[in-house]
């Protein structure tokens, strides 16, 4: 009991915002204290969470996979709101979920830095830009003016090939965070094969949690049997 | 008022059943706007093409025009992707906290530890699906400027916002200015 006062009041001071956080919220909220140290400290953690959710927006083009790197770079390296092999079980998360991609990554992240009202904050930073820009858009241009600006294409024709490699780095960082081995290296490579031949994701999430639960269960299993002999 | 409902109706399925993020989606968001005759074949094509030149994710995308488009008002505009965001909210906030709960259980270990190497598959995958013709429309420098932007963001310390915005303004110089 007398931890989690401690905790709470850390909550406190560390929010600029009064009030008292509701139960559930403080239990995901105090860990998040922990992780995020120094930083959480100074100023307003949701206006800076936002802020950066908001810059992660605007450079997102092509959708929620071409964000990791950009978030591992702010949240991760320069943050250090999470933990490198946190990450990968945070997008994990997200990409188990339906829905749309963007969302669920800043989701699953605001959730772990500030809960609930953490992940709503930083859902609304990812879209803001992207909304105000397609908004403007449908009320004041026609989707001619845009496609056929040869300043844009020319722009984007440089832009597409680099979202490409802003894919491909966090293929590699995240391999070495998984601490994937020659061992496990066929996974992600089999995976990514066949979803590129056409198979429907979904059935390798389903797999995978499946495969990763009774390799844990036996692996458990054979360590107690073990400790039992012994 | 009916718009709406119906609106909300089509954007909350989009947001719940739309998997893989990006352009996986794209079927699913063509049959739901444009089959109920919203939006031409034409204009949702159009939609893509703004989307391929905007920041943002197609589903929001295509949520925040479509709702506009059809009910003449800001406030449509915010219902559909508000809307098609609350699913993903919501399932993603409750798997998270079950997880955090659950998180020493062999369960919801064994699941994650299984869940890392198919996830790293699926980033592949995406990188994979696109590297097309439509993203490396110039054969030479598309690939030069992939090539140069993994160095820098892989090796160096340089935001990748910033090497974002060097390949665009290399974009602009080589197609446009020269």
């Amino acid at each position: 009991m007398d931890d989690k006062e401690k905790n709470e009041l850390k909550l406190t001071e560390a929010s600029t915002t009064p009030t008292k956080a509701p139960e559930a919220q403080t239990e995901v909220a105090d860990k998040s204290v922990e992780a995020s140290g120094a930083s959480a400290c100074s100023g307003s953690i949701y206006g800076s969470l936002f802020w950066t959710f908001l810059k992660i927006g605007a450079f997102t083009f092509g959708g929620g996979w071409a964000m990791i790197s950009i978030i591992e770079r702010e949240i991760v390296d320069k943050h250090r709101w999470i933990r490198k092999e946190e990450f990968l079980d945070l997008l994990a998360v997200a990409q188990a979920m339906p829905g749309i991609l963007a969302v669920n990554i800043s989701v699953s992240i605001g959730d772990r830095l500030r809960g609930p009202r953490g992940s709503v904050v930083a859902a609304l930073g990812t879209i803001l830009p992207s909304f105000l820009i397609i908004l403007a858009i449908a009320m004041f241009l026609t989707p001619e003016t845009i496609k056929n600006n040869e300043v844009l294409s020319a722009i984007f024709k440089g832009i597409r090939p680099c979202v490409v490699a802003l894919i491909i780095a966090p293929v590699i960082t995240s391999a070495r965070n998984a601490k994937i081995t020659w061992r496990t290296v066929w996974i992600p490579i089999l995976v990514a094969g066949l979803i590129y031949l056409g198979a429907n994701p979904i059935w390798f999430i389903v797999l995978g949690g499946l495969g990763g639960w009774l390799w844990l269960r036996r692996t458990t299993r054979q360590l107690k049997e073990k400790g039992g002999e012994q | 008022m009916s718009v709406y409902l119906k609106l909300i109706w089509a954007y909350l399925k989009i947001g719940l059943f739309g998997f893989g993020g990006g352009y996986a989606m794209l079927a699913l968001i063509e049959r739901e706007v444009v089959s109920p005759g919203w939006i031409s074949e034409q204009m949702f094509t159009d939609i893509v093409a703004i989307s391929q030149m905007t920041p943002g994710p197609i589903g929001i995308n295509s949520a925040t025009y479509i709702g506009y488009v059809v009910t003449g008002s800001v406030l449509g505009s915010m219902v559909t992707t508000l809307t098609v965001m609350l699913p993903s909210f919501l399932l993603v906030l409750y798997a998270s906290h079950y997880i955090q709960r659950h998180k020493d259980s062999v369960v919801i270990r064994g699941v994650l530890s299984g869940l890392r190497p198919v996830v790293i598959g699926l980033i592949a995958s995406a990188a994979l699906l696109l590297m097309n013709r439509q993203n490396f429309s110039d054969n030479d420098f598309s690939i030069l400027i992939c090539v140069i932007s993994f160095l820098l963001v892989y090796f160096t310390k340089l935001h990748p916002i910033w090497i974002i915005c060097m390949a665009g303004l290399s974009g602009y110089l080589i197609y446009y200015v020269f």
